[in-house]
């Protein structure tokens, strides 16, 4: 079964007069439980294609088809409810809350789509000790490890059940020790049936990836099906 | 969920929130201070004039009450025709005038009041009894004090002294019976009261069937206008004053401490939202990331609004809370100094509390508390969220 459709998809941004071409037109498909690792040149638009599969951008033209819906042509209103329930975001720089404890920060998503105190309390639980942080639920962000908060990262993204997981740089700030460790389970993740889409300059967590999509001048170059 | 993060983002900077509310406190208490002055002292004489039930006052014509030392002429005439209104419950008329008490080597100066005991609305007893019979006097705390004397003491008064010769006219003796407050008092200014009749006869023939001025109260139940209208027909030598009127020229005299009021008060309340506006468009601007990362992750843009509204609202509201406090202290030593002035009764509040003027103090500041939120609230939940993620991480 096929998660994510992406067809012709074409992004530009003006600068004045000057118009630049991020995407020119990139298809592919991203089947269920696949792991895929977006690679390429920094300028190449991996951030950009991963932003339009993520909802958080619109194409130029295209359509990006997520579990059968386009949400290229979704209202902002539907977008961010589609990303809240469909995609689970993984960030380089972590972006936790400082105030909330590791716990809170796994429940925000939940709290946004409505689920219950006791259950968002539950599933919060469950998922820390999935990234092996049960121990430290209590913790705030800068009382943990680099790693660390990237695993409570992850167990946010994952905390509405996403249908895609997508991951921007999510070693780009840490050591290659810990590093490992996040590639380790992002490999757990996928064998446990989690779709990953992630953009990397990591060659390490590339070569961790299912398949690699290779990208330069927006265009894909290698690795599309 | 928003309340949640609103209370996470002002605890995240605590010395820099605390500062922030405390600026809008200092800013809530001169707003209510400037709420309390603009209707205070209106009410405050409103409930001074009517504090004895008396609702129309005839002063000599062209006066206020006690303005000038100029008095009614055929007092008794006066009295016999107000007294032919059955509507008229109650008649008293004053005579002001100067008094001195010679006690040892020293002459103690008084203000005095004229007036029947039984219907005066002047001053209230707080020990011994009224001046009931023609050699009685009752004095207030600072007369007593000054003079030294005791309730029972005999008291040599004279309504006229001549520093020069040391010679007094119109001299009486007369008994301290009770100790009184007098209702229209300055402060720390000495008075006393005795019957009518026994100051006209002091003051000497000139003023033997004269008054100051007349306390009407109009009977239950009849209309004031209609009495006024009345005494205006029957004695036109007179200024008319009814309660109304009265708060009318009180209200054209406080025309400009309102409109100060008014002005200081906008001030106040537009540096509050400044002070606000400020600092939580600073606090958006430093976790702008963070935003965008909350946006991308689901979070809706009303919930965004909501929790930078609220920073600034609460902001706003716990300020307000301290500043109301604040301003009450304020405004409590600030009337101390105000109600001083000479010549102004001490019973008039410049600063007056009323839970009206709390409300409208709350509820200014946290309707400038809401607006303060607006703009960063607009700022962050309109941003591009892949354009901001994009300059963080090249940030």
């Amino acid at each position: 079964m096929t998660v994510v459709q992406a067809r012709g998809l074409t992004r530009n941004y003006s600068f004045g007069r000057e118009v630049v071409h991020a995407l020119c037109g990139v298809s592919f498909d991203v089947p269920a439980g696949d792991w895929v690792a977006i690679v390429g040149p920094s300028g190449c638009g991996k951030s950009t294609l991963l932003n339009l599969l993520g909802a958080i951008d619109r194409p130029t033209e295209g359509s990006v088809v997520i579990n059968g819906t386009d949400v290229a042509r979704m209202t902002d209103r539907e977008a961010t409810s589609f990303r809240l329930h469909n995609i689970g975001f993984v960030f380089q720089r972590f972006y936790l809350m400082p105030t909330l404890s590791a716990r809170e920060n796994v429940e925000l998503p939940m709290a946004e789509a409505g689920v219950s105190k006791v259950d968002r309390n539950a599933r919060a639980k469950e998922l820390l000790t999935y990234v092996g942080l049960g121990h430290r639920e209590r913790h705030r962000p800068s009382e943990l490890s680099g790693g660390e908060q990237q695993r409570v990262a992850i167990a946010r993204a994952l905390s509405n059940r996403p249908a895609i997981l997508l991951a921007d740089e999510p070693t780009g700030e840490l050591d290659a020790r810990t590093g490992a460790e996040i590639i380790a389970l992002f490999g757990q993740l996928n064998r446990d049936g989690t779709t990953i889409i992630v953009v990397t300059h990591d060659e390490e967590l590339a070569s961790a990836a299912k398949r690699k999509i290779h990208m330069r001048d927006g265009l894909i170059v290698d690795g599309d099906r | 969920m928003p309340v949640t993060l609103a209370w996470a983002s002002l605890r995240r900077h605590g010395t820099r929130t605390l500062l922030a509310m405390l600026g809008v406190a200092v800013a809530a208490a001169m707003l209510l201070d400037m709420v309390m002055m603009s209707t205070g002292m209106r009410e405050s004489f409103r409930k001074l004039l009517l504090s004895r039930g008396f609702q129309i006052r005839l002063a000599p014509k062209g006066t206020l009450p006690f303005d000038t030392d100029a008095t009614i002429e055929n007092a008794s005439r006066i009295v016999r025709i107000l007294r032919s209104n059955p509507d008229l419950a109650a008649i008293s008329p004053v005579l002001g005038g100067t008094i001195h008490i010679p006690r040892g080597d020293r002459v103690i100066t008084s203000s005095a009041l004229g007036l029947d005991p039984r219907v005066q609305g002047d001053y209230e007893l707080v020990s011994g009894k009224d001046p009931l019979a023609p050699n009685e006097i009752a004095g207030n705390a600072d007369f007593i004090r000054a003079t030294g004397a005791r309730l029972g003491d005999t008291l040599t008064v004279a309504s006229g002294y001549d520093p020069q010769t040391r010679e007094f006219s119109g001299a009486r003796t007369l008994v301290l019976t009770g100790r009184v407050r007098f209702l229209y008092g300055a402060a720390h200014q000495r008075a006393a009261a005795m019957q009518l009749a026994t100051l006209q006869k002091m003051s000497g023939p000139e003023r033997a069937d004269d008054a100051s001025l007349f306390m009407i109260r109009v009977r239950d139940g009849v209309n004031v206008d209609t009495a006024f209208n009345w005494i205006r027909g029957r004695v036109p030598v007179v200024n008319i004053i009814s309660t109304k009127s009265a708060l009318d020229q009180v209200d054209e005299r406080l025309r400009y401490f309102r409109q100060l009021a008014v002005i200081l008060g906008s001030v106040s309340l537009f540096v509050g939202f400044l002070l606000v506006t400020t600092l939580v468009t600073v606090s958006v601007n430093e976790r702008i990331g963070e935003i965008a990362v909350m946006r991308a992750i689901g979070i809706s843009r009303a919930h965004v609004v909501q929790q930078i509204v609220l920073e600034g609202v609460a902001i706003s509201l716990a300020g307000a809370f301290a500043g109301l406090l604040l301003g009450l202290i304020t405004g409590r030593y600030l009337n101390g100094i105000l109600s001083s002035f000479p010549g102004l009764p001490e019973a008039i509040d410049f600063f007056l509390f009323q839970p009206k003027s709390a409300w409208t103090a709350l509820g200014l500041l946290a309707l400038s508390g809401i607006a303060a939120g607006v703009y960063p609230a607009f700022r962050a939940s309109s941003l591009p969220i892949a354009t901001t993620l994009r300059q963080e991480a090249i940030a």
